[in-house]
Protein backbone atom coordinates (compact mmCIF):
# COMPACT_ATOMS: atom_id res chain seq x y z
CA UNK A 1 0.00 0.00 0.00
CA UNK A 2 2.04 3.09 -1.45
CA UNK A 3 0.67 6.73 -0.36
CA UNK A 4 -2.47 7.48 -1.78
CA UNK A 5 -1.47 10.49 -4.11
CA UNK A 6 1.53 8.32 -5.62
CA UNK A 7 -1.78 5.82 -6.64
CA UNK A 8 -3.41 8.59 -7.80
CA UNK A 9 -0.73 10.45 -9.83
CA UNK A 10 0.02 6.66 -11.28
CA UNK A 11 -3.57 5.96 -12.41
CA UNK A 12 -3.39 9.51 -13.58
CA UNK A 13 -0.40 9.30 -16.32
CA UNK A 14 -1.08 5.89 -16.96
CA UNK A 15 -4.93 6.97 -18.11
CA UNK A 16 -3.85 10.15 -19.83
CA UNK A 17 -0.81 8.15 -22.21
CA UNK A 18 -3.30 5.00 -22.66
CA UNK A 19 -5.63 7.75 -23.77
CA UNK A 20 -3.16 10.10 -25.61
CA UNK A 21 -3.16 8.56 -29.23
CA UNK A 22 -6.83 7.72 -29.52
CA UNK A 23 -7.29 12.17 -28.60
CA UNK A 24 -5.08 12.97 -31.22
CA UNK A 25 -6.41 10.45 -33.61
CA UNK A 26 -10.11 11.74 -32.79
CA UNK A 27 -8.75 15.51 -33.48
CA UNK A 28 -6.94 14.55 -36.35
CA UNK A 29 -10.40 12.80 -37.98
CA UNK A 30 -12.51 16.03 -37.16
CA UNK A 31 -9.63 18.13 -39.98
CA UNK A 32 -11.79 20.16 -42.33
CA UNK A 33 -9.07 19.51 -45.36
CA UNK A 34 -7.03 16.45 -46.33
CA UNK A 35 -4.25 16.81 -43.47
CA UNK A 36 -3.28 15.31 -40.37
CA UNK A 37 -2.95 18.44 -38.30
CA UNK A 38 -3.46 18.95 -34.37
CA UNK A 39 -5.48 20.88 -33.27
CA UNK A 40 -7.30 20.04 -36.46
CA UNK A 41 -8.21 23.33 -38.75
CA UNK A 42 -11.31 24.15 -38.90
CA UNK A 43 -13.80 21.21 -37.96
CA UNK A 44 -15.87 18.60 -40.32
CA UNK A 45 -17.40 15.60 -39.71
CA UNK A 46 -16.63 14.69 -43.38
CA UNK A 47 -14.48 11.91 -42.73
CA UNK A 48 -17.05 9.83 -41.28
CA UNK A 49 -19.48 10.34 -43.80
CA UNK A 50 -16.49 9.33 -45.64
CA UNK A 51 -16.79 5.29 -44.35
CA UNK A 52 -20.19 5.21 -45.25
CA UNK A 53 -19.96 6.81 -48.69
CA UNK A 54 -16.56 5.79 -50.45
CA UNK A 55 -17.48 2.33 -51.69
CA UNK A 56 -13.68 1.53 -50.41
CA UNK A 57 -14.02 2.20 -46.58
CA UNK A 58 -17.62 0.93 -46.53
CA UNK A 59 -16.83 -2.16 -48.48
CA UNK A 60 -13.69 -3.51 -46.04
CA UNK A 61 -15.89 -2.17 -42.65
CA UNK A 62 -19.23 -4.44 -44.27
CA UNK A 63 -16.30 -7.41 -44.85
CA UNK A 64 -15.17 -6.91 -41.55
CA UNK A 65 -18.50 -7.23 -39.60
CA UNK A 66 -19.57 -9.88 -41.75
CA UNK A 67 -16.28 -12.11 -40.90
CA UNK A 68 -16.22 -10.89 -37.31
CA UNK A 69 -20.25 -11.85 -36.57
CA UNK A 70 -19.46 -15.68 -38.52
CA UNK A 71 -16.26 -16.57 -37.07
CA UNK A 72 -17.52 -15.55 -33.75
CA UNK A 73 -20.37 -17.94 -34.13
CA UNK A 74 -18.61 -20.53 -35.26
CA UNK A 75 -15.94 -20.37 -32.05
CA UNK A 76 -18.90 -20.46 -29.71
CA UNK A 77 -20.16 -23.34 -31.69
CA UNK A 78 -16.97 -25.22 -31.27
CA UNK A 79 -16.41 -24.05 -27.46
CA UNK A 80 -19.91 -25.02 -26.30
CA UNK A 81 -20.15 -28.75 -26.75
CA UNK A 82 -16.32 -28.74 -25.60
CA UNK A 83 -17.19 -27.11 -22.59
CA UNK A 84 -20.39 -28.62 -22.00
CA UNK A 85 -18.44 -32.04 -22.79
CA UNK A 86 -15.97 -31.89 -20.19
CA UNK A 87 -18.14 -30.51 -17.39
CA UNK A 88 -21.26 -33.24 -17.85
CA UNK A 89 -18.66 -36.34 -18.48
CA UNK A 90 -15.61 -37.46 -16.42
CA UNK A 91 -12.91 -37.51 -19.05
CA UNK A 92 -9.93 -36.10 -18.56
CA UNK A 93 -9.22 -37.01 -21.84
CA UNK A 94 -11.44 -34.13 -23.24
CA UNK A 95 -8.94 -31.33 -21.45
CA UNK A 96 -6.32 -32.31 -23.81
CA UNK A 97 -9.03 -30.19 -26.46
CA UNK A 98 -9.01 -27.52 -23.83
CA UNK A 99 -5.11 -27.18 -23.83
CA UNK A 100 -5.07 -27.29 -27.62
CA UNK A 101 -8.04 -24.69 -28.02
CA UNK A 102 -6.03 -22.22 -25.78
CA UNK A 103 -2.45 -22.76 -27.58
CA UNK A 104 -3.49 -20.36 -30.37
CA UNK A 105 -4.10 -17.53 -28.18
CA UNK A 106 -1.01 -17.34 -26.15
CA UNK A 107 1.81 -18.44 -28.85
CA UNK A 108 2.32 -15.30 -30.80
CA UNK A 109 0.15 -14.58 -34.10
CA UNK A 110 2.16 -14.72 -36.73
CA UNK A 111 2.71 -18.66 -35.77
CA UNK A 112 -1.07 -19.32 -35.94
CA UNK A 113 -0.95 -17.26 -39.50
CA UNK A 114 2.03 -18.94 -40.84
CA UNK A 115 0.31 -22.64 -40.23
CA UNK A 116 -3.20 -21.58 -41.91
CA UNK A 117 -0.97 -20.06 -45.38
CA UNK A 118 0.71 -23.18 -45.29
CA UNK A 119 -2.67 -25.28 -44.94
CA UNK A 120 -4.62 -23.33 -47.27
CA UNK A 121 -1.93 -23.19 -49.72
CA UNK A 122 -1.72 -26.93 -49.48
CA UNK A 123 -5.37 -27.55 -50.12
CA UNK A 124 -5.26 -24.79 -52.70
CA UNK A 125 -7.77 -22.94 -51.00
CA UNK A 126 -5.43 -19.70 -50.36
CA UNK A 127 -7.29 -16.61 -50.78
CA UNK A 128 -10.99 -17.88 -50.59
CA UNK A 129 -12.91 -15.49 -48.48
CA UNK A 130 -14.42 -18.30 -46.22
CA UNK A 131 -10.64 -19.94 -45.31
CA UNK A 132 -10.61 -16.29 -42.77
CA UNK A 133 -13.50 -17.27 -40.84
CA UNK A 134 -12.49 -20.53 -40.44
CA UNK A 135 -9.31 -19.32 -39.20
CA UNK A 136 -10.20 -16.16 -37.05
CA UNK A 137 -12.90 -19.08 -35.44
CA UNK A 138 -10.07 -21.37 -34.73
CA UNK A 139 -7.93 -18.42 -33.41
CA UNK A 140 -10.05 -17.13 -31.33
CA UNK A 141 -11.67 -19.94 -29.72
CA UNK A 142 -9.79 -19.68 -27.05
CA UNK A 143 -12.52 -16.74 -25.46
CA UNK A 144 -16.02 -18.63 -25.48
CA UNK A 145 -13.90 -21.73 -24.43
CA UNK A 146 -12.88 -19.28 -20.94
CA UNK A 147 -16.42 -18.01 -20.41
CA UNK A 148 -18.00 -20.72 -21.08
CA UNK A 149 -15.80 -23.27 -18.45
CA UNK A 150 -16.41 -20.50 -15.94
CA UNK A 151 -20.27 -20.53 -16.83
CA UNK A 152 -20.60 -24.51 -16.40
CA UNK A 153 -18.10 -24.07 -13.54
CA UNK A 154 -20.07 -21.75 -12.04
CA UNK A 155 -23.67 -24.10 -12.30
CA UNK A 156 -24.72 -25.15 -8.88
CA UNK A 157 -25.11 -28.92 -9.45
CA UNK A 158 -28.17 -29.70 -7.49
CA UNK A 159 -30.19 -28.09 -9.69
CA UNK A 160 -29.21 -30.73 -12.26
CA UNK A 161 -30.00 -33.43 -10.02
CA UNK A 162 -33.19 -31.90 -8.95
CA UNK A 163 -34.01 -31.74 -12.51
CA UNK A 164 -32.91 -35.28 -13.38
CA UNK A 165 -34.28 -37.00 -10.59
CA UNK A 166 -37.52 -35.66 -11.87
CA UNK A 167 -37.18 -37.57 -15.03
CA UNK A 168 -35.34 -35.12 -17.11
CA UNK A 169 -33.27 -36.31 -19.90
CA UNK A 170 -29.47 -34.76 -20.65
CA UNK A 171 -31.36 -32.60 -23.66
CA UNK A 172 -33.84 -31.47 -21.16
CA UNK A 173 -31.76 -30.23 -18.53
CA UNK A 174 -29.25 -28.72 -20.58
CA UNK A 175 -32.39 -26.64 -22.93
CA UNK A 176 -34.01 -25.84 -19.02
CA UNK A 177 -31.52 -25.02 -16.73
CA UNK A 178 -27.99 -25.25 -17.64
CA UNK A 179 -28.86 -22.85 -21.06
CA UNK A 180 -30.24 -19.84 -19.12
CA UNK A 181 -27.72 -20.24 -16.68
CA UNK A 182 -24.34 -20.00 -19.28
CA UNK A 183 -26.26 -17.85 -21.44
CA UNK A 184 -24.71 -14.69 -20.23
CA UNK A 185 -21.49 -16.58 -20.54
CA UNK A 186 -22.16 -17.51 -24.30
CA UNK A 187 -23.08 -13.90 -25.12
CA UNK A 188 -19.78 -12.72 -23.52
CA UNK A 189 -17.75 -15.36 -25.19
CA UNK A 190 -18.97 -14.38 -28.68
CA UNK A 191 -18.61 -10.64 -27.80
CA UNK A 192 -14.58 -11.49 -27.10
CA UNK A 193 -14.49 -13.17 -30.31
CA UNK A 194 -16.21 -10.84 -32.40
CA UNK A 195 -14.51 -7.62 -31.24
CA UNK A 196 -10.76 -9.30 -31.48
CA UNK A 197 -12.31 -10.64 -34.83
CA UNK A 198 -12.80 -7.22 -35.68
CA UNK A 199 -9.66 -6.16 -34.99
CA UNK A 200 -7.34 -8.70 -36.24
CA UNK A 201 -4.47 -8.13 -39.03
CA UNK A 202 -2.31 -10.76 -39.32
CA UNK A 203 -4.14 -14.00 -39.86
CA UNK A 204 -6.72 -12.00 -42.47
CA UNK A 205 -3.65 -11.02 -44.08
CA UNK A 206 -1.80 -13.93 -44.60
CA UNK A 207 -5.45 -16.05 -45.09
CA UNK A 208 -6.63 -13.96 -47.87
CA UNK A 209 -4.74 -10.69 -47.54
CA UNK A 210 -4.76 -10.23 -51.46
CA UNK A 211 -8.78 -10.94 -52.16
CA UNK A 212 -9.93 -9.96 -49.07
CA UNK A 213 -9.99 -6.28 -47.97
CA UNK A 214 -11.10 -6.18 -43.91
CA UNK A 215 -10.98 -2.95 -42.37
CA UNK A 216 -7.40 -3.53 -40.24
CA UNK A 217 -6.06 -4.69 -43.89
CA UNK A 218 -7.56 -1.42 -45.37
CA UNK A 219 -5.85 0.95 -42.86
CA UNK A 220 -2.41 -0.83 -43.45
CA UNK A 221 -2.70 -0.61 -46.94
CA UNK A 222 -3.63 3.06 -46.64
CA UNK A 223 -0.79 3.76 -44.49
CA UNK A 224 1.44 2.43 -46.95
CA UNK A 225 -0.20 5.18 -49.68
CA UNK A 226 -0.41 8.34 -47.81
CA UNK A 227 -2.08 9.10 -45.03
CA UNK A 228 -5.67 10.42 -45.05
CA UNK A 229 -7.87 11.63 -42.28
CA UNK A 230 -10.85 8.73 -43.39
CA UNK A 231 -7.80 6.67 -41.38
CA UNK A 232 -8.62 8.46 -38.25
CA UNK A 233 -12.25 8.50 -38.39
CA UNK A 234 -12.34 4.96 -38.68
CA UNK A 235 -9.97 4.27 -36.06
CA UNK A 236 -12.22 6.41 -33.92
CA UNK A 237 -15.38 4.27 -34.98
CA UNK A 238 -13.54 1.43 -34.09
CA UNK A 239 -11.91 2.17 -30.79
CA UNK A 240 -16.00 3.51 -30.45
CA UNK A 241 -17.08 0.37 -31.42
CA UNK A 242 -14.97 -2.37 -29.30
CA UNK A 243 -15.47 0.20 -25.88
CA UNK A 244 -19.31 -0.11 -26.48
CA UNK A 245 -18.80 -4.16 -26.67
CA UNK A 246 -16.73 -4.24 -23.76
CA UNK A 247 -19.31 -1.76 -22.00
CA UNK A 248 -22.14 -4.38 -22.67
CA UNK A 249 -20.35 -7.05 -21.50
CA UNK A 250 -19.53 -4.94 -17.98
CA UNK A 251 -23.53 -3.91 -17.94
CA UNK A 252 -25.29 -7.63 -18.55
CA UNK A 253 -22.19 -9.74 -17.08
CA UNK A 254 -20.00 -10.05 -14.20
CA UNK A 255 -16.42 -8.41 -15.69
CA UNK A 256 -14.32 -8.77 -12.48
CA UNK A 257 -15.05 -12.55 -12.47
CA UNK A 258 -14.63 -13.24 -16.03
CA UNK A 259 -11.35 -11.91 -16.11
CA UNK A 260 -9.84 -14.09 -12.65
CA UNK A 261 -11.72 -11.94 -9.31
CA UNK A 262 -13.29 -13.49 -6.70
CA UNK A 263 -16.69 -13.36 -6.06
CA UNK A 264 -17.48 -10.76 -3.83
CA UNK A 265 -19.78 -12.02 -1.17
CA UNK A 266 -21.37 -8.69 -0.11
CA UNK B 1 -27.44 -37.18 -13.75
CA UNK B 2 -24.11 -39.19 -12.63
CA UNK B 3 -20.95 -37.69 -13.92
CA UNK B 4 -19.30 -41.14 -15.03
CA UNK B 5 -16.86 -41.49 -18.04
CA UNK B 6 -19.25 -41.55 -21.44
CA UNK B 7 -19.63 -45.39 -22.88
CA UNK B 8 -21.64 -45.35 -25.74
CA UNK B 9 -21.39 -43.32 -28.93
CA UNK B 10 -24.15 -41.40 -28.40
CA UNK B 11 -22.41 -39.92 -25.40
CA UNK B 12 -19.14 -38.98 -26.78
CA UNK B 13 -21.05 -37.30 -29.85
CA UNK B 14 -21.08 -33.82 -29.09
CA UNK B 15 -16.88 -33.65 -28.69
CA UNK B 16 -16.66 -34.72 -32.03
CA UNK B 17 -17.16 -31.65 -33.98
CA UNK B 18 -15.05 -29.48 -31.81
CA UNK B 19 -12.53 -32.53 -31.87
CA UNK B 20 -12.61 -33.02 -35.47
CA UNK B 21 -12.62 -28.46 -36.10
CA UNK B 22 -9.34 -28.39 -33.94
CA UNK B 23 -7.32 -31.13 -35.13
CA UNK B 24 -8.27 -30.03 -38.68
CA UNK B 25 -7.89 -26.71 -38.49
CA UNK B 26 -4.90 -26.11 -35.66
CA UNK B 27 -3.15 -29.85 -35.50
CA UNK B 28 -2.65 -29.94 -39.10
CA UNK B 29 -1.67 -26.53 -40.44
CA UNK B 30 0.63 -27.10 -37.12
CA UNK B 31 2.30 -30.13 -38.58
CA UNK B 32 1.54 -29.06 -41.95
CA UNK B 33 4.40 -26.19 -40.91
CA UNK B 34 6.79 -28.22 -39.58
CA UNK B 35 7.11 -30.41 -42.57
CA UNK B 36 6.99 -27.24 -44.85
CA UNK B 37 10.29 -26.02 -42.56
CA UNK B 38 12.01 -28.99 -43.53
CA UNK B 39 11.02 -28.79 -47.56
CA UNK B 40 13.22 -27.84 -49.85
CA UNK B 41 13.15 -24.37 -51.36
CA UNK B 42 12.63 -23.58 -55.21
CA UNK B 43 14.22 -20.90 -56.51
CA UNK B 44 11.21 -18.72 -57.44
CA UNK B 45 8.47 -18.79 -54.63
CA UNK B 46 7.75 -22.59 -54.37
CA UNK B 47 9.19 -25.94 -52.28
CA UNK B 48 8.79 -29.23 -52.52
CA UNK B 49 8.90 -31.73 -50.36
CA UNK B 50 11.87 -33.01 -48.76
CA UNK B 51 13.64 -33.65 -45.78
CA UNK B 52 16.85 -31.03 -45.29
CA UNK B 53 17.67 -28.78 -43.05
CA UNK B 54 19.19 -25.80 -44.89
CA UNK B 55 16.39 -23.58 -43.83
CA UNK B 56 17.42 -24.14 -40.08
CA UNK B 57 21.02 -24.03 -40.67
CA UNK B 58 20.19 -19.83 -42.02
CA UNK B 59 19.96 -19.77 -38.04
CA UNK B 60 23.67 -19.73 -37.32
CA UNK B 61 23.93 -16.53 -39.97
CA UNK B 62 25.09 -13.06 -38.35
CA UNK B 63 21.99 -11.53 -39.64
CA UNK B 64 19.80 -13.70 -38.17
CA UNK B 65 21.34 -13.61 -34.62
CA UNK B 66 21.30 -10.14 -35.02
CA UNK B 67 17.36 -9.62 -35.42
CA UNK B 68 17.21 -12.60 -33.15
CA UNK B 69 19.47 -11.09 -30.45
CA UNK B 70 17.49 -7.49 -30.96
CA UNK B 71 14.05 -9.32 -30.75
CA UNK B 72 14.76 -11.30 -27.74
CA UNK B 73 16.19 -7.60 -25.89
CA UNK B 74 13.36 -5.77 -27.09
CA UNK B 75 10.79 -7.82 -25.64
CA UNK B 76 12.45 -8.25 -22.44
CA UNK B 77 12.90 -4.60 -22.21
CA UNK B 78 8.99 -4.65 -22.93
CA UNK B 79 8.17 -6.58 -20.46
CA UNK B 80 10.16 -5.03 -18.03
CA UNK B 81 8.61 -1.81 -18.23
CA UNK B 82 5.18 -2.91 -18.72
CA UNK B 83 5.69 -4.51 -15.58
CA UNK B 84 7.50 -2.25 -13.75
CA UNK B 85 4.30 0.17 -14.18
CA UNK B 86 1.43 -2.38 -14.34
CA UNK B 87 2.35 -4.41 -11.11
CA UNK B 88 1.81 -1.03 -8.79
CA UNK B 89 -0.83 0.21 -11.06
CA UNK B 90 -2.65 -3.54 -11.17
CA UNK B 91 -2.30 -3.50 -7.14
CA UNK B 92 -3.99 0.05 -6.82
CA UNK B 93 -6.75 -1.02 -9.45
CA UNK B 94 -7.94 -3.90 -7.70
CA UNK B 95 -8.40 -2.16 -4.52
CA UNK B 96 -11.30 0.05 -5.77
CA UNK B 97 -14.45 0.07 -5.59
CA UNK B 98 -15.93 -2.15 -7.75
CA UNK B 99 -17.78 0.11 -10.27
CA UNK B 100 -14.72 1.93 -11.25
CA UNK B 101 -12.62 -1.60 -11.59
CA UNK B 102 -15.14 -2.24 -14.32
CA UNK B 103 -14.81 1.11 -16.24
CA UNK B 104 -11.19 1.07 -15.94
CA UNK B 105 -11.28 -3.03 -16.63
CA UNK B 106 -13.78 -2.36 -20.05
CA UNK B 107 -10.87 0.74 -20.92
CA UNK B 108 -8.00 -1.32 -20.73
CA UNK B 109 -9.38 -4.33 -23.05
CA UNK B 110 -10.93 -1.72 -25.53
CA UNK B 111 -6.98 -0.89 -25.95
CA UNK B 112 -5.92 -4.16 -25.62
CA UNK B 113 -8.30 -5.38 -28.53
CA UNK B 114 -7.00 -2.97 -31.01
CA UNK B 115 -5.61 -3.53 -34.15
CA UNK B 116 -1.98 -3.22 -34.09
CA UNK B 117 -2.40 -1.31 -37.50
CA UNK B 118 -4.69 0.87 -35.02
CA UNK B 119 -2.03 1.18 -32.07
CA UNK B 120 0.85 1.79 -35.27
CA UNK B 121 -1.02 4.16 -36.78
CA UNK B 122 -1.97 6.31 -33.50
CA UNK B 123 1.26 6.30 -31.74
CA UNK B 124 3.01 7.20 -35.58
CA UNK B 125 0.37 10.30 -35.27
CA UNK B 126 1.15 11.11 -31.63
CA UNK B 127 4.59 11.87 -32.59
CA UNK B 128 4.25 12.93 -36.26
CA UNK B 129 5.46 16.62 -37.03
CA UNK B 130 2.00 17.52 -37.74
CA UNK B 131 -0.28 16.49 -35.22
CA UNK B 132 1.90 15.29 -32.55
CA UNK B 133 3.43 16.39 -28.71
CA UNK B 134 6.22 18.31 -30.13
CA UNK B 135 3.68 21.22 -31.32
CA UNK B 136 2.64 20.60 -27.61
CA UNK B 137 6.40 22.01 -26.69
CA UNK B 138 6.88 24.23 -28.98
CA UNK B 139 3.58 25.89 -27.66
CA UNK B 140 4.93 26.19 -24.16
CA UNK B 141 8.17 27.79 -25.59
CA UNK B 142 10.33 24.49 -24.81
CA UNK B 143 11.17 23.67 -28.37
CA UNK B 144 11.99 26.09 -31.51
CA UNK B 145 10.55 23.93 -34.32
CA UNK B 146 7.83 20.86 -34.24
CA UNK B 147 9.37 17.92 -34.83
CA UNK B 148 8.93 14.11 -35.99
CA UNK B 149 9.43 11.00 -33.38
CA UNK B 150 9.40 8.39 -35.53
CA UNK B 151 10.36 6.26 -36.51
CA UNK B 152 13.00 5.75 -34.00
CA UNK B 153 13.74 2.69 -30.82
CA UNK B 154 11.67 4.95 -28.94
CA UNK B 155 8.64 5.14 -30.97
CA UNK B 156 8.55 1.98 -31.19
CA UNK B 157 9.34 1.02 -27.50
CA UNK B 158 6.37 3.40 -26.17
CA UNK B 159 4.50 1.66 -28.30
CA UNK B 160 5.13 -2.09 -27.77
CA UNK B 161 4.80 -0.80 -23.95
CA UNK B 162 1.51 0.18 -25.10
CA UNK B 163 0.21 -2.26 -26.50
CA UNK B 164 1.78 -4.85 -24.11
CA UNK B 165 0.80 -3.05 -20.34
CA UNK B 166 -3.28 -3.26 -20.44
CA UNK B 167 -2.19 -7.50 -21.20
CA UNK B 168 0.18 -7.31 -18.34
CA UNK B 169 -2.67 -5.30 -15.95
CA UNK B 170 -5.03 -8.59 -17.00
CA UNK B 171 -2.46 -11.10 -16.26
CA UNK B 172 -1.66 -9.66 -12.77
CA UNK B 173 -5.25 -8.22 -12.03
CA UNK B 174 -6.40 -12.12 -10.50
CA UNK B 175 -3.41 -12.58 -8.32
CA UNK B 176 -3.68 -9.24 -7.01
CA UNK B 177 -7.42 -9.11 -6.35
CA UNK B 178 -7.20 -12.30 -4.34
CA UNK B 179 -4.36 -10.73 -2.32
CA UNK B 180 -5.66 -11.37 1.29
CA UNK B 181 -5.79 -7.45 2.99
CA UNK B 182 -4.75 -9.02 6.48
CA UNK B 183 -1.22 -9.08 5.10
CA UNK B 184 -0.86 -5.63 4.68
CA UNK B 185 -2.74 -4.29 7.64
CA UNK B 186 -0.56 -6.53 9.85
CA UNK B 187 2.60 -5.05 8.97
CA UNK B 188 0.63 -1.73 8.73
CA UNK B 189 -0.14 -2.52 12.55
CA UNK B 190 3.19 -3.60 13.21
CA UNK B 191 4.39 0.12 12.19
CA UNK B 192 5.32 -0.60 8.45
CA UNK B 193 5.21 2.92 6.39
CA UNK B 194 2.68 2.25 3.42
CA UNK B 195 5.97 2.26 1.05
CA UNK B 196 7.70 0.03 2.96
CA UNK B 197 5.27 -2.42 3.19
CA UNK B 198 4.42 -2.44 -0.10
CA UNK B 199 8.15 -3.56 -0.87
CA UNK B 200 8.65 -5.72 1.73
CA UNK B 201 5.00 -7.35 1.98
CA UNK B 202 3.36 -7.25 -1.16
CA UNK B 203 6.14 -7.44 -3.54
CA UNK B 204 7.69 -10.61 -2.11
CA UNK B 205 4.40 -12.27 -1.49
CA UNK B 206 3.93 -11.77 -5.58
CA UNK B 207 7.44 -12.93 -6.54
CA UNK B 208 6.43 -15.63 -8.49
CA UNK B 209 3.19 -13.93 -10.18
CA UNK B 210 5.83 -11.43 -11.06
CA UNK B 211 7.99 -13.86 -12.82
CA UNK B 212 4.94 -15.75 -14.42
CA UNK B 213 3.91 -12.13 -15.63
CA UNK B 214 7.46 -11.26 -17.07
CA UNK B 215 7.15 -13.94 -19.12
CA UNK B 216 3.93 -13.95 -20.25
CA UNK B 217 4.32 -10.32 -21.29
CA UNK B 218 7.70 -11.35 -22.95
CA UNK B 219 5.69 -13.59 -25.32
CA UNK B 220 3.49 -11.51 -25.80
CA UNK B 221 6.08 -8.71 -27.27
CA UNK B 222 8.00 -11.47 -29.18
CA UNK B 223 4.45 -11.43 -30.89
CA UNK B 224 4.60 -7.83 -32.08
CA UNK B 225 4.49 -7.95 -36.09
CA UNK B 226 3.67 -4.60 -37.26
CA UNK B 227 4.91 -1.72 -34.90
CA UNK B 228 8.29 -2.53 -35.52
CA UNK B 229 7.70 -1.89 -39.33
CA UNK B 230 5.65 0.72 -38.28
CA UNK B 231 7.38 2.69 -35.75
CA UNK B 232 10.97 1.33 -36.13
CA UNK B 233 13.74 1.51 -38.63
CA UNK B 234 14.58 -1.80 -40.80
CA UNK B 235 17.56 -2.63 -38.15
CA UNK B 236 14.55 -2.83 -35.66
CA UNK B 237 12.80 -5.59 -37.69
CA UNK B 238 12.31 -8.15 -34.91
CA UNK B 239 11.50 -12.02 -35.68
CA UNK B 240 8.05 -11.90 -36.25
CA UNK B 241 8.50 -9.20 -38.76
CA UNK B 242 11.01 -11.40 -40.38
CA UNK B 243 8.55 -14.35 -40.43
CA UNK B 244 6.07 -12.48 -42.11
CA UNK B 245 8.41 -10.82 -44.62
CA UNK B 246 10.11 -13.95 -45.67
CA UNK B 247 6.86 -15.56 -45.93
CA UNK B 248 4.95 -13.10 -48.18
CA UNK B 249 7.43 -10.80 -49.86
CA UNK B 250 10.53 -13.16 -50.14
CA UNK B 251 8.33 -15.77 -51.21
CA UNK B 252 10.53 -18.28 -48.98
CA UNK B 253 8.22 -20.12 -47.02
CA UNK B 254 10.61 -22.71 -45.68
CA UNK B 255 12.40 -20.44 -43.86
CA UNK B 256 9.83 -18.74 -42.60
CA UNK B 257 8.57 -21.93 -41.48
CA UNK B 258 11.52 -22.56 -40.25
CA UNK B 259 12.24 -19.40 -37.88
CA UNK B 260 8.20 -20.47 -36.78
CA UNK B 261 9.09 -23.43 -35.25
CA UNK B 262 11.87 -21.67 -33.51
CA UNK B 263 9.64 -18.86 -32.09
CA UNK B 264 6.91 -21.90 -30.95
CA UNK B 265 9.48 -24.27 -29.10
CA UNK B 266 10.73 -21.15 -27.47
CA UNK B 267 7.45 -19.45 -26.49
CA UNK B 268 6.09 -23.04 -25.28
CA UNK B 269 9.12 -23.38 -23.55
CA UNK B 270 8.91 -20.14 -21.57
CA UNK B 271 4.77 -20.55 -20.68
CA UNK B 272 5.58 -23.48 -19.74
CA UNK B 273 7.84 -22.07 -16.99
CA UNK B 274 5.55 -18.97 -16.48
CA UNK B 275 2.79 -21.82 -15.41
CA UNK B 276 5.85 -23.29 -13.13
CA UNK B 277 5.97 -20.17 -11.74
CA UNK B 278 2.43 -19.38 -11.35
CA UNK B 279 1.35 -22.83 -9.51
CA UNK B 280 4.09 -22.54 -6.85
CA UNK B 281 2.12 -19.28 -5.79
CA UNK B 282 -0.95 -21.43 -5.30
CA UNK B 283 0.28 -24.13 -3.21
Amino acid sequence: MMPRWFHSLLAGLVGLVLAAPILVVAGVSLNAKRSLDFPPKGLSLAWYAEIFTDPGWRGALITSLVVAVLSAALAVAIAFPLAWFIWRWRAPWARAFEVLGMTPFILPPVITALGFLSFWATFDQYGEPWTVVVSHAVFFVTLPLVTLSLGFGAVDRSYVEAASTMGADDRTVLRTVVMPLVRPYVISGFAFAFVLSLNEYIVAYMVAGFTLETLPIKIFNALRYGYTPTMASVTVLFVLLTAAVFGLIARFGDLPRLLGAWVRQD
Amino acid sequence: MIRRAPRSLAEHAPILFPALMLIVFFVIPFGLMIAVSVARRIPGGFYEPDFVFANYERFLTAFFGGVLSFSLELAALVAAVAVGIGFPFTYRLARLPRAAQVRWLVFLLSILSLSEVIIGFAWSTLLSRTAGITNLLVAVGLMAEPQSLSPSFGALLAGMVYQAFPYTVLVLYPALARLDPALVEASRTLGASPVKAFFTVVVPSQRNTIVATLIMAFVFALGSYLLPQLLGRPQHWTLSVLITDQAIYQSNMPFAAAMAVFLVLVSLALVGLALLAGRKEEA
